[in-house]
């Protein structure tokens, strides 16, 4: 940890102040990347606001942001301070209805419908991140 | 630059028990899917069980392997 990085504590303070956060490539109106589309699709149609931040305007935005959430990639969905996951993972949650449940709204009523796997597989993503 | 087999045999050599399908999404060697079937996931989130994918390949992720799409199997 190095002692002052201003990059670094001002993406912290973002995450801190946004109950929910994408960091994404582009802006939600004109994402320049396909999996942050498809990310920003997801929340969408979930129909919770959110905040985005574009990390394409310098480097450090995203080295920074994969130091503090230990992440390679972007998009990344951050809920209440925590890291839930890139695309794959918001998409995953989107079909299953867990990103609505998750975000605390009901799941739009075009969303797949909730279908339970033959493994069991936690639900709540509070218990699941350490 | 980077093959589809090579990502498979070095996510199967890197997780214990797993078995990967991956592949070459544009055909560019730099856009990747993986599916990865592993004992080693069961009792972890989805998170875990995909940073566990991208250990396989710390920085090369972001860097040489733009993207790498990943779906989790515990079995």
């Amino acid at each position: 940890m190095s002692e002052s990085n201003p990059i670094r504590e001002a993406i912290q303070q973002a995450i801190d102040e946004h109950d929910v956060i994408l960091f994404m490539k582009g802006t939600p109106e004109q994402p320049a990347c396909g999996f942050s589309a498809r990310t920003v699709g997801a929340l969408q149609a979930v129909g919770h606001p959110f905040a985005a931040v574009d990390v394409l305007p310098d480097p450090r935005i995203r080295q920074e942001l994969s130091a503090i959430s230990e992440w390679p990639t972007i998009p990344q969905l951050f809920v209440r301070g925590e890291l839930v996951g890139g695309c794959d993972i918001v998409s995953e949650m989107y079909e299953s209805g867990e990103l609505a449940q998750t975000l605390g709204v009901e799941p739009p009523e075009d969303a797949p419908a909730v279908e339970p796997e033959a493994a069991p597989r936690p639900m709540g993503i509070e218990n699941r991140l350490g | 630059m980077p093959t589809a087999e090579e990502l498979k045999r070095r996510i199967e050599a890197g997780i214990p028990g797993a078995e990967a399908e991956v592949e070459d999404l544009n055909g560019t060697g730099d856009h990747f899917r993986a599916t990865v079937t592993a004992p080693a996931f069961a009792g972890k989130s989805r998170l875990e069980q995909h940073r566990l994918v991208y250990d396989v390949f710390g920085e090369e992720v972001g860097g040489p392997i733009h993207a790498l799409s990943i779906k989790t199997r515990t079995q």
